[in-house]
C-alpha cells in the first residue's frame, strides 16, 4: 500500500513538472525576444523612468534594425537631454520584430512610435496605427505616393528611409579580370543584361584561382531567417515585371510568369559561388558579407544598408572606392536600362492607443529627427538613411559608398527603378515557404517546377487568408 | 496531528495554491478561452467559435507536425529506454569507476536544450560538410539528429532512475534464483524488470511526456527546417503563434488540441503500466 502511496505521490510531483514545463514554456519567447533587446537598452529605459514625471508624454520607439540599435539609444539620450522628453528605445533581435511588438504592445506600457513595413503590416497593426496626415513630417515627404495610406484616405505609415539593392561588386577585381587576356568584357558598362552577365561570371568562375578568389558570388545564404535576399529582395523583380505586364500594383493570384527569369538569376548566385550548393542552408547573410569584405568573392546581391557590415568586418580588404552597385539581370526584355531596386519597407506608425500627449511626444521626437540641424546629422552620418524628406539638402545626403551609387543610379534618368513591390508580397508566411523551397530546391530535392508550383499555390493561400481576415 | 494540520492548513497550502492559479490555472483558463478567439494582443479578444479550430486542421501543418512527433517519439523512447536500461544493468556491477560513469553519463541532462541543440548542429554539420551538405538540407537528418539528441540528453537520467530501481530489488531473490539455476537472462526477465516495473513505467512516462513536448532542442537544431518537415508540434505551435500574424488563435486552438494529446497519452499509459507493477 505504501508502495502505491509513494508512486502516486510521484506521478503528482511527475505531472506538476509537466505543467511547469507547460507554463514556463509559454513565456519564453516572449522573454527571448525582449531579453536581447533588453539589456542593451537597460539603459536609457532606466533614464527614462528617472525622468517620468516632466508630465509631457514620452516616447517609447520600437527598432527595427538591429545593427544600428547604438546610434537610436545616443539619439534618444540626446533628445532628452535637450528637451527633457524621455525616449526609450528598444530593439527587436533580428527578424523577431513582429513578435516583440506583439508582446510589447499588449503592455500597460506600450511602444509609442514603431514601424510597419507596409500595406501588408499595415493591415496587422491597424487598430494601433494612427492618422498623421495633420502632421509636419507627412508635409515634407517627397514622394507623397510612398506613405502607407488606409482605405478611409488617412496616412497611417510615413517612410522614412529610401534604400536600394542590386549587385554589389568589386571594382578592384572586376578590373583585374578586364585587364585579362580573353575577358569577356572590358568594363563594368559593357554588362547591361543577363547574358552578358552570365557570360563575365562564368568566365570569371573559371579562372577563379588567377583572381584570388573562391568563387564570383557569395553565398546564397539559405538558412531559415537568412533567406530575406532571395525569397524576398530578387523575387521582387520577377514580381515588378508581372505587375508591370499587367498593369496593377497587387494581385490574389500570382502567376509567376517571370520564373525563368528567376532561376536565370539564382542558378548562377548557386552555381558561381564560393560555397558548394548543399552548403548553403548553413550560411548567412553575415558570412555573405564576411566573404565580400574580405575579397573571397567579387560580388554579393545587398542593398546599401550593407555597408555598415562590409566596412565593419575586420581584415575587410575591399576599399570605399572600389565598392559598387550594378543592377540585377534576370534576361527580361529591356532590361539594358533597368536601374537598381529603390524603395522602402520601413513605415513609422505612431500607436494610436497609446495617450494624446505621448503621441505628440512621439511626433515631435520623430520631427525633430528630420528637421533639427542635429537630428538630420545623425539620420544621415550615423544612420546612414536617404531621407525622402524635403528638409534635406543634397549637402545632407549620406556619404558612404553605397548609398552615393543608390543616389545616382536614382538621378539617372535613362535608368528605370525596380520598385519595392514586395511590400504587396501575402505573409512572411509566404516568403518563408519560398525561401525554404528554395532551400531544397539548392539540396536537390525539389525540381523548378516544384518551386514554381508552390510560389503560385502559397501566394493564393496566403492572400486568399488576409482577405478573410 | 490532524487538528494541527486542519488548523495550519491556509497557511501553508494558500501561497502555493495562490502561485498555482496565478501562474497556472488562470493562464490555462484564459488560454483555452483565447482559443476561440481572434486576437493580435491579449488584450483585444474577439470571439469567433469554432473557427480557430477548423483553421488549425485546414492546413497540412499541424498534422504533418503531429505525424513527425509521433514518429519521433517511438523511436526516442524505445532507445533511450533500451540504452538507459542496459547501461544502469552495466553501472550496478561494481565495476572500476562507476561513480564516474555515472555522473559523466548523467551531465548532458545538466545543460540546457537550446545549447545542446546548437551543439549537436554544430557537430553534425562538421560531419555532413564532408558530404558537402547540411543539416537542414534534408528532413531525414534532422530526424535522425533529433533522436540522437534526445538520447544523449536523457539516457542518464533515466539511468539514474533505473539504477534506483535495480539496487532495490532485494538480493535473496535474485540469490533464490541462482539457486535455481536460472541463467542471467532469466534473472533479468523473470525477476529484476518486474521488480523495476515501477521505475520502468516513471521512465516511460518521462520520456513520453518528453519527446512529446520537446521544443528547445527542436528549435535550436533544425527550427523544422527544411519546409517544418522536421517541426514538433510544440515547435508548430509557437511558429504559428508567433510568426503569423492574425493566427495567434489558430496557435493557441492547436496548443489545446497539444494539451488534451499529452494528457489522454500519459493517462493511459500510466494507469497501463501502473497495473503491471509488482506489490513489494
Amino acid at each position: 500500500m505504501k508502495k502505491k502511496l509513494i508512486s502516486a505521490l510521484l506521478s503528482v510531483a511527475m505531472v506538476s513538472t509537466l505543467l511547469v514545463g507547460c507554463g514556463s514554456k509559454a513565456e519564453t519567447p516572449a522573454a527571448d525576444a525582449t531579453e536581447a533587446a533588453g539589456t542593451e537598452s537597460a539603459e536609457t529605459a532606466t533614464q527614462a523612468a528617472g525622468t517620468e514625471s516632466t508630465g509631457a508624454g514620452q516616447v517609447y520607439y520600437m527598432n527595427f534594425k538591429p545593427e544600428v540599435d547604438q546610434v537610436w539609444q545616443d539619439l534618444a539620450a540626446k533628445y532628452t537631454e535637450e528637451t527633457g522628453v524621455p525616449v526609450k528605445v528598444v530593439t527587436a533581435a533580428s527578424g523577431t520584430y513582429e513578435q516583440t511588438l506583439k508582446s510589447e504592445i499588449a503592455n500597460a506600457n506600450a511602444p509609442t512610435l514603431f514601424q510597419i513595413n507596409g500595406p501588408v503590416g499595415y493591415q496587422n497593426w491597424k487598430d494601433y496605427c494612427a492618422d498623421l496626415k495633420d502632421t509636419e513630417l507627412y508635409s515634407w515627404l517627397l514622394d507623397k505616393s510612398l506613405a502607407v495610406e488606409g482605405e478611409d484616405g488617412g496616412v497611417y505609415g510615413i517612410p522614412y528611409v529610401v534604400e536600394g539593392y542590386g549587385i554589389i561588386y568589386n571594382n578592384a577585381i572586376m578590373d583585374k579580370y578586364f585587364a585579362m587576356d580573353g575577358a569577356k568584357a572590358k568594363s563594368v558598362d559593357e554588362i547591361n543584361s543577363y547574358a552578358k552577365l552570365k557570360e563575365v561570371v562564368e568566365d570569371m568562375q573559371a579562372k577563379a584561382a588567377d583572381l584570388g578568389i573562391d568563387g564570383v558570388f557569395a553565398s546564397t545564404s539559405l538558412t531559415p531567417g537568412e533567406d530575406w535576399r532571395w525569397q524576398t529582395h530578387l523575387a521582387n523583380i520577377p514580381v515588378f515585371y508581372e505587375y508591370k505586364d499587367k498593369g496593377i500594383s497587387d494581385t490574389d493570384n500570382l502567376e509567376f510568369t517571370y520564373s525563368d527569369n528567376y532561376k536565370n538569376i539564382f542558378d548562377l548566385y548557386v552555381n558561381n559561388s564560393c560555397t558548394a550548393p548543399g552548403l548553403l542552408g548553413s550560411k548567412s547573410v553575415d558570412d555573405s558579407m564576411a566573404e565580400f569584405a574580405l575579397g573571397k568573392c567579387a560580388m554579393v546581391q545587398n542593398g546599401n544598408w550593407a555597408w555598415g557590415q562590409i566596412s565593419g568586418v575586420e581584415g575587410n580588404t575591399v576599399t570605399e572606392d572600389n565598392i559598387k552597385f550594378m543592377p540585377i539581370y534576370t534576361g527580361v526584355k529591356g532590361e539594358e536600362n533597368q536601374g537598381l531596386c529603390t524603395g522602402t519597407e520601413n513605415f513609422f506608425s505612431i500607436n494610436s492607443q497609446a495617450s494624446a500627449e505621448d503621441q505628440a511626444a512621439s511626433i515631435a521626437f520623430v520631427e525633430w529627427l528630420f528637421n533639427s540641424d542635429e537630428g538630420k546629422a545623425a539620420v544621415t552620418n550615423d544612420l546612414g538613411f536617404i531621407a525622402p524628406f524635403s528638409t534635406f539638402t543634397d549637402a545632407e545626403k549620406p556619404q558612404d559608398p553605397l548609398a552615393q551609387e543608390v543616389i545616382k543610379y536614382m538621378a539617372d534618368t535613362s535608368k528605370t527603378s525596380v520598385a519595392w513591390n514586395f511590400t504587396s508580397f501575402p505573409s512572411q508566411q509566404f516568403k518563408d515557404d519560398f525561401g525554404a523551397a528554395l532551400l531544397e530546391y539548392t539540396a536537390g530535392s525539389m525540381t523548378w517546377d516544384d518551386v514554381k508550383a508552390l510560389v503560385v499555390e502559397r501566394w493564393a493561400a496566403e492572400k486568399a487568408v488576409a482577405i478573410k481576415e | 496531528m490532524q487538528k494541527t494540520l486542519k488548523k495550519y492548513f491556509a497557511v501553508f497550502t494558500l501561497p502555493t495554491l495562490l502561485a498555482f492559479s496565478l501562474a497556472f490555472i488562470v493562464p490555462f483558463v484564459m488560454g483555452v478561452y483565447l482559443s476561440f478567439c481572434k486576437f493580435t494582443t491579449v488584450t483585444n479578444a474577439k470571439f469567433v467559435g469554432f473557427s480557430n479550430y477548423i483553421k488549425a486542421f485546414s492546413t497540412p501543418d499541424f498534422l504533418n507536425s503531429m505525424l513527425f512527433t509521433v514518429k519521433f517519439a517511438v523511436v526516442a523512447i524505445v532507445t533511450i529506454n533500451v540504452f538507459a536500461f542496459a547501461l544502469s544493468l552495466l553501472l550496478t556491477r561494481k565495476i572500476k569507476g562507476t561513480n564516474l560513469f555515472r555522473t559523466v553519463f548523467f551531465m548532458p541532462n545538466l545543460i540546457g536544450g537550446i545549447i545542446l541543440g546548437y551543439i549537436w548542429q554544430s557537430m553534425i554539420n562538421a560531419i555532413l560538410v564532408k558530404y558537402e551538405t547540411t543539416l537542414v538540407a534534408n528532413a531525414t537528418f534532422g530526424y535522425w539528429g533529433l533522436v540522437v539528441l534526445m538520447n544523449w540528453q536523457l539516457i542518464g537520467y533515466m539511468m539514474i532512475i533505473y539504477i534506483a530501481g535495480l539496487q532495490n530489488v532485494p538480493t535473496d531473490l535474485i540469490e533464490a534464483a541462482e539457486i535455481d539455476g536460472a541463467s542471467h537472462w532469466q534473472t533479468l526477465v523473470k525477476i529484476k524488470i518486474p521488480m523495476v516495473m515501477s521505475s520502468i513505467s516513471i521512465c516511460l512516462f518521462l520520456t513520453l511526456s518528453n519527446c512529446f513536448k520537446l521544443f528547445d532542442q527542436n528549435l535550436a537544431l533544425t527550427n523544422g527546417a527544411p519546409s517544418k518537415k522536421t517541426a514538433m508540434m510544440a515547435l508548430d505551435i509557437y511558429t504559428t503563434f508567433y510568426n503569423r500574424s492574425g493566427f495567434e488563435g489558430v496557435g493557441q486552438a492547436k496548443a489545446v488540441v497539444f494539451f488534451i494529446i499529452v494528457a489522454v497519452i500519459a493517462i493511459t499509459q500510466l494507469v497501463a503500466t501502473r497495473s503491471r507493477e509488482v506489490e513489494q
